[in-house]
C-alpha cells in the first residue's frame, strides 16, 4: 500500500528537516535489506518467542460473552507479552535493525512511558546505550516508569518545552536525533512520524493480526466480524487491522480518546475532530486550532494522549476501510472496572476503551458471530490513578 | 516586482538576520526590522511562529511561544508586512513550518506573500523530495523556497543546488538552531560541492554569533545568517530591544 515515498494515498511522507534526510533513507535502506536477512528473522523470531512470549494468547472470554449476549469475544492477549504490552514488539524489531546497522545508541519518545520502557528493555538486552525522552509533566505523573527505565540502564531526559507531553517529547527525540545521527537510531514508537517508520512499526506490530487470524480461524473455523483496538498514534490497532485489510468482511475499528467529550476541548480524538495537516513528518489528520497551531490534547490515558494519528489509519478511514469512534474517560473507566471484575483482567486503560466500544456493540452481532478486541497492555501501571479517578487516594 | 533576494548578494556578501514576528509583539517586530537594516543586514527573514518548531533550538523555541501567546497569526504578520514595505526595499522571506501554511491554503499564502512584498519562504520541515506540496505556487507567484543542505546531506547536495532558487541554506552542523561555541563541519567541501553545479548563493546558518566566525564563513560562502543571537537580546529587552539590536549588529559587521 506504501511506494517508495511513504504514500498512503495522500497521507504519509517525509516532512522533516534536511538534517534528518540521510538518517531515514539510509534508515529505510537498511530495513529492506534486514527484513528478508536470514539472520536477522531468525534472531528476532527468537526474540519474539523466547524473551517476549509470543506467540500471544487468543482467549474466548466466556462471562463477558455470557453477560452481552450477542457476538462471541476474544481478547487478544497482548497485555501478557515481556512488560506488558504490544510495544515490545516494535522494539525488539528496531532495536535489533539498530544493531545490525552498526548503531551502539537508541533513543526514544514516551507518553506514558510504555513505550520507553520496551525500549530500555530491548536495549538493555541487546547492549545499546538507551536515552528516553518524557514530557516533565508526564515523568511527574509517571514517576514510577521513569525509575523502571532507569533500573533498565537508560537516561530518562524531562521534557521542559511546550506542553511538556508526548507531542513534545517527540519534538526533542527528532532534535536529538538531528544532533547525532552517527551512532543513534530514533526508535519511534508508533505508526506515525516520516516514512519509513510508519510502515517499519506496522510491520513489527503485524504479527498480532497474523497470529490472531490464524488462531480465530483454527477456533471458530470462520474470520470475526469485528476487530477493535484502541489508537492513539495507532501501533497496536495497525497491527491488529493489518492481516484483516484484505478480509473485506471484517469490520476494523479504531477506539479513539475522547477524553471529557468531543464537544468540549478536553480530548484527544484526532480523526473525529482533527483536521488534515502535516506535522511530526506525516500527512495526517491532528488536532489543531483555525491556524494550524498544534492544540494541547487531554485524555485520562496517556497513551493515547497524542495530537495526531499515523498516516496509514487517515487513508484506512478516507477510503472507508476502517471505522474510528471516540471514547470517552468515563466510558474506558467503567470498561476497565468491567474486564477486572468478570474476566479477572485488568486492561490498560488504552486497551479498555477498545472493551468499551465493544460492549456497546457486541449485541449488534449474532450468537455465532465473534469479534476480536485487541488487550494491548495490561493495566497494572493506571490502578492508583483509576482509584483516583474514583475519588479514592492510594499511594503507588 | 522582481524577487529582491539577489540584491542581497550582489557584490557583497550577505549579513542575514532572522527575527520571529510578534515577539513580544508586531509594532516592536517593525521596529526591529528598521534597526536591522540601519545596521546593515541585507536580508531579513521573519519567523511566523509555530507551536511545535521542531529544528529550532530552545531560544527560537520560546521566542515562538511567547509570539503564540501575544496573539499573532498569519494574516497579522501580512498586515504588518504590508506596512514596512511603503518604506523599505530590504530582501524579506519568511521562515516558518509547513503546517501553518498548508492550513491558511498553499496558493492563497502565495498570494498574499506575492502582494505584500515577501520574496522567499523557509521552511524547516519542507525538504528537496517534498517540495513539490508548493513549487507551483511558488513559480507562479515568484516566492522563492530556500532549500537547505546539512553536514549529512552528502550526494543530495548536488541534486538540492541544482534545483535551488534565491539562496542555499546550509547549516553549519547537526542539530538544532541555536548558539555554538565552535563549528567542526567541513563547510568549505559541502559549499564547494554546491557551488559546482549552481550558481545560487550560499548562506551559513546554525549557531553564528561573533564577527570572527562570520569572517571565517565568508571566506567560503556568500553569507552568514544570525537567529538565536538576535532573539536572545529580544527576550531579555522585549519592546525596548531595538537599539541593543542595532547595537549587536554592528559589531558583528564591524570586521568586514
Amino acid at each position: 500500500m506504501s511506494n517508495n515515498k511513504g504514500r498512503y494515498g495522500i497521507f504519509g511522507g517525509q516532512y522533516i528537516p534536511e538534517t534528518l534526510m540521510n538518517e531515514v533513507i539510509q534508515l529505510e535502506k537498511a530495513y529492506e535489506k534486514y527484513k528478508v536477512d536470514e539472520n536477522f528473522n531468525k534472531e528476532l523470531n527468537f526474540l519474539l518467542e523466547k524473551y517476549a512470549g509470543r506467540p500471544s494468547l487468543l482467549y474466548f472470554a466466556k462471562n463477558m460473552t455470557e453477560d452481552l449476549g450477542g457476538a462471541r469475544i476474544y481478547l487478544k492477549r497482548e497485555d501478557l507479552n515481556h512488560t506488558g504490552s504490544h510495544k515490545i514488539n516494535n522494539v525488539l524489531g528496531q532495536v535489533l535493525l539498530a544493531k545490525y546497522m552498526g548503531k551502539t545508541r537508541v533513543i526514544a519518545e514516551t507518553g506514558a512511558g510504555q513505550h520507553g520502557v520496551a525500549t530500555a528493555t530491548a536495549a538493555a538486552l541487546l547492549g545499546l546505550e538507551c536515552e528516553i525522552f518524557m514530557g516533565k509533566e508526564d515523568t511527574e505523573r509517571q514517576s514510577l516508569n521513569v525509575y523502571r527505565m532507569e533500573l533498565l540502564g537508560a537516561k530518562v531526559h524531562p521534557v521542559t518545552s511546550g506542553t511538556m507531553t508526548l507531542k513534545d517529547a517527540v519534538n526533542e527525540t527528532m532534535r536529538e536525533w538531528a544532533t547525532r545521527t552517527h551512532d543513534t537510531l530514533y526508535v519511534l514508537g508508533s505508526v506515525m512520524g516520516p516514512h519509513p517508520f510508519p510502515m517499519i512499526v506496522r510491520d513489527f506490530q503485524s504479527i498480532i493480526s497474523k497470529e490472531a487470524r490464524e488462531q480465530i480461524l483454527e477456533y471458530e473455523g470462520k474470520l470475526p466480524k469485528a476487530v477493535i483496538a484502541c489508537i492513539g498514534g495507532g501501533s497496536n490497532a495497525m497491527g491488529a487491522f493489518y492481516n484483516f485489510i484484505n478480509d473485506k468482511e471484517v469490520r476494523l475499528i479504531g477506539a479513539e480518546a475522547a477524553g471529557k467529550g468531543v464537544d468540549t476541548e478536553l480530548h484527544a480524538a484526532s480523526m473525529t475532530k482533527g483536521k488534515l495537516g502535516i506535522f511530526h513528518g506525516m500527512k495526517s489528520y491532528f488536532c489543531q486550532d483555525e491556524c494550524g497551531q498544534i492544540t494541547p490534547v487531554y485524555s485520562i490515558s496517556a497513551g493515547l494522549d497524542y495530537p495526531g494519528v499515523g498516516p496509514e489509519h487517515a487513508y484506512l478511514k478516507d477510503s472507508k476501510r476502517a471505522e474510528y469512534v471516540p471514547i470517552t474517560d468515563e466510558e474506558a473507566v467503567c470498561a476497565f472496572e468491567y474486564l477486572s471484575k468478570i474476566e479477572g483482567i485488568i486492561p490498560a486503560i488504552e486497551s479498555a476503551h477498545a472493551v468499551a466500544h465493544a460492549i456497546k456493540i457486541a449485541k449488534e452481532f449474532g450468537k455465532n458471530d465473534n469479534i476480536i478486541i485487541c488487550l494491548s497492555g495490561r493495566g497494572d501501571k493506571d490502578v492508583a490513578a483509576m482509584a483516583r479517578y474514583r475519588g479514592k487516594q492510594i499511594s503507588e | 516586482m522582481k524577487n529582491r533576494i539577489q540584491n542581497a548578494f550582489n557584490n557583497k556578501k550577505a549579513f542575514i538576520a532572522f527575527i520571529p514576528a510578534g515577539d513580544p509583539d508586531l509594532e516592536s517586530t517593525e521596529e526591529f526590522i528598521f534597526a536591522l537594516e540601519k545596521a546593515g543586514t541585507d536580508l531579513i527573514e521573519l519567523g511566523i511562529p509555530f507551536s511545535d518548531p521542531i529544528a529550532d533550538g530552545i531560544v527560537i523555541q520560546k521566542a515562538n511561544l511567547r509570539a503564540l501567546a501575544g496573539g499573532v497569526n498569519i494574516e497579522k504578520i501580512f498586515d504588518m508586512v504590508k506596512k514596512v514595505r511603503i518604506k523599505t526595499q530590504i530582501p524579506l522571506a519568511f521562515l516558518t513550518y509547513l503546517n501553518p501554511v498548508f492550513n491558511y491554503s498553499y496558493e492563497e499564502f502565495f498570494k498574499k506573500c506575492a502582494e505584500t512584498g515577501i520574496d522567499g519562504l523557509i521552511i524547516p520541515d519542507l525538504p528537496f523530495e517534498e517540495q513539490s506540496e508548493i513549487k507551483e505556487y511558488s513559480e507562479k507567484y515568484e516566492v522563492d523556497i530556500i532549500s537547505f543542505i546539512a553536514p549529512t546531506s552528502k550526494d543530495r547536495i548536488e541534486t538540492i543546488a541544482k534545483e535551488a532558487r534565491g539562496f542555499i541554506y546550509a547549516a553549519s552542523s547537526m542539530g538544532v538552531t541555536g548558539v555554538r561555541a565552535k563549528i567542526t563541519t567541513d563547510l568549505k567541501s559541502m559549499i564547494d560541492t554546491a557551488k559546482k553545479v549552481s550558481n545560487t548563493p550560499c548562506a551559513v546558518g546554525f549557531g553564528i554569533n561573533t564577527a570572527e566566525q562570520i569572517r571565517e564563513i565568508e571566506k567560503i560562502a556568500d553569507g552568514s545568517i544570525v537567529g538565536s543571537a538576535i532573539v536572545k537580546i529580544i527576550e531579555e529587552h522585549g519592546k525596548n530591544a531595538a537599539p541593543h539590536i542595532e547595537k549587536y549588529v554592528k559589531t558583528l559587521r564591524s570586521l568586514n
